[in-house]
């Protein structure tokens, strides 16, 4: 892909966002956390950054923010993703594969409703 | 781990607990030397010669450096195991190079895996680092530098639906001209 025309795209991709928060601009941020420690990466956690990605951009998901982290502590429980809806406490999902995370983005991300079967009491 | 993408991952994880505002990977496949190796370059807070010497021993890490972890022993018995060899140079204050190499055609060495995935999380996952990935097989290589694009997004997330599927076309596209059969 040529560089600059590959920039303009994103300059109309900005463009598209910034409209389209204008039109939700009531809705607060969801953080999604996935931790990416050595523990993380080798129980697969890397595919379940990726499947969260995927299913924001196949369900055109605005306002939520992913980032990483490294170990946390509960190695055993990897791979380790955390919520926190805009005023929510922060909640934290272990044993999370690619089919979970999606579970939890639908469920949790998108209606509020926590996947209790995944769900760690820290 | 099965890819080195995911040792990479795993290295640049490091870079990031050390306080790197900046992060160079580089890729390079020499198929005609017969090599294949990875430079990770940060601007992190280094390590003093005592540590340097520590984190690639698994079993002298002591609870002070722990948080180093397994991540590099593994990469260099990875690379030990194809002829190739692991160094790491780094200065307090100034910021560690770690690089890596490997026998290309070696039979026990792991394939490159999914990069795309890898610099797409790390880009997306550490929205406070400017990432500098490079890749090169021979003379064919591709560059993707994180900051206009960030610059032209400005308060737009990275993680924005829009945006994620315009990184993914970038990388993906960049990445796949350059491996075209070789992995």
């Amino acid at each position: 892909m040529n560089a600059i025309k590959s920039l303009d795209d994103l300059k109309n991709v900005r463009e598209a966002a910034l409209a389209k928060r204008k039109i939700s601009e009531n809705s607060g941020s969801t953080q999604v956390i996935v931790g990416m420690g050595t523990c993380g990466i080798a129980a697969g956690a890397r595919e379940t950054m990726k499947s969260v990605l995927d299913y924001i951009e196949a369900n055109n998901i605005e306002n939520v923010v992913v980032t990483q982290t490294g170990c946390i502590g509960l190695c055993e429980q990897e791979p380790i993703m955390q919520v926190v809806l805009s005023g929510k406490e922060k909640v934290t999902y272990g044993k999370v594969n690619p089919d979970v995370a999606k579970k939890i983005m639908k469920e949790h991300v998108g209606s509020g409703n926590l996947v209790q079967d995944h769900v760690i009491t820290l | 781990m099965k890819e080195l993408s995911l040792h990479i991952l795993d290295i640049a994880e490091n870079s990031v607990n050390a306080g790197a505002s900046e992060v160079e990977i580089t890729v390079l496949e020499n198929i005609n030397k017969d090599i294949l190796t990875i430079t990770i370059k940060d601007n992190g807070k280094g390590m003093d010669a005592e540590t340097v010497k520590r984190v690639t021993d698994p079993f002298i890490t002591s609870r002070t450096t722990r948080k180093v972890g397994l991540g590099l022993p593994f990469l260099k018995a990875a690379a030990e195991a194809c002829q190739g060899s692991l160094s790491i140079h780094s200065q307090l204050g100034v910021g560690t190079q770690i690089e890596v190499n490997f026998q290309h055609s070696h039979i026990d060495r792991m394939p490159l895996g999914d990069l795309q995935t890898t610099f797409l999380n790390l880009l997306i996952g550490y929205p406070q680092v400017h990432w500098i990935f490079n890749y090169q097989v021979d003379e064919k290589s591709f560059t993707l530098d994180d900051q206009p694009i960030k610059e032209i997004l400005a308060d737009v997330a990275l993680s924005d639906p829009s945006v994620i599927n315009y990184l993914k076309k970038v990388i993906s596209e960049g990445v796949n001209n350059i491996n075209q059969d070789n992995n």
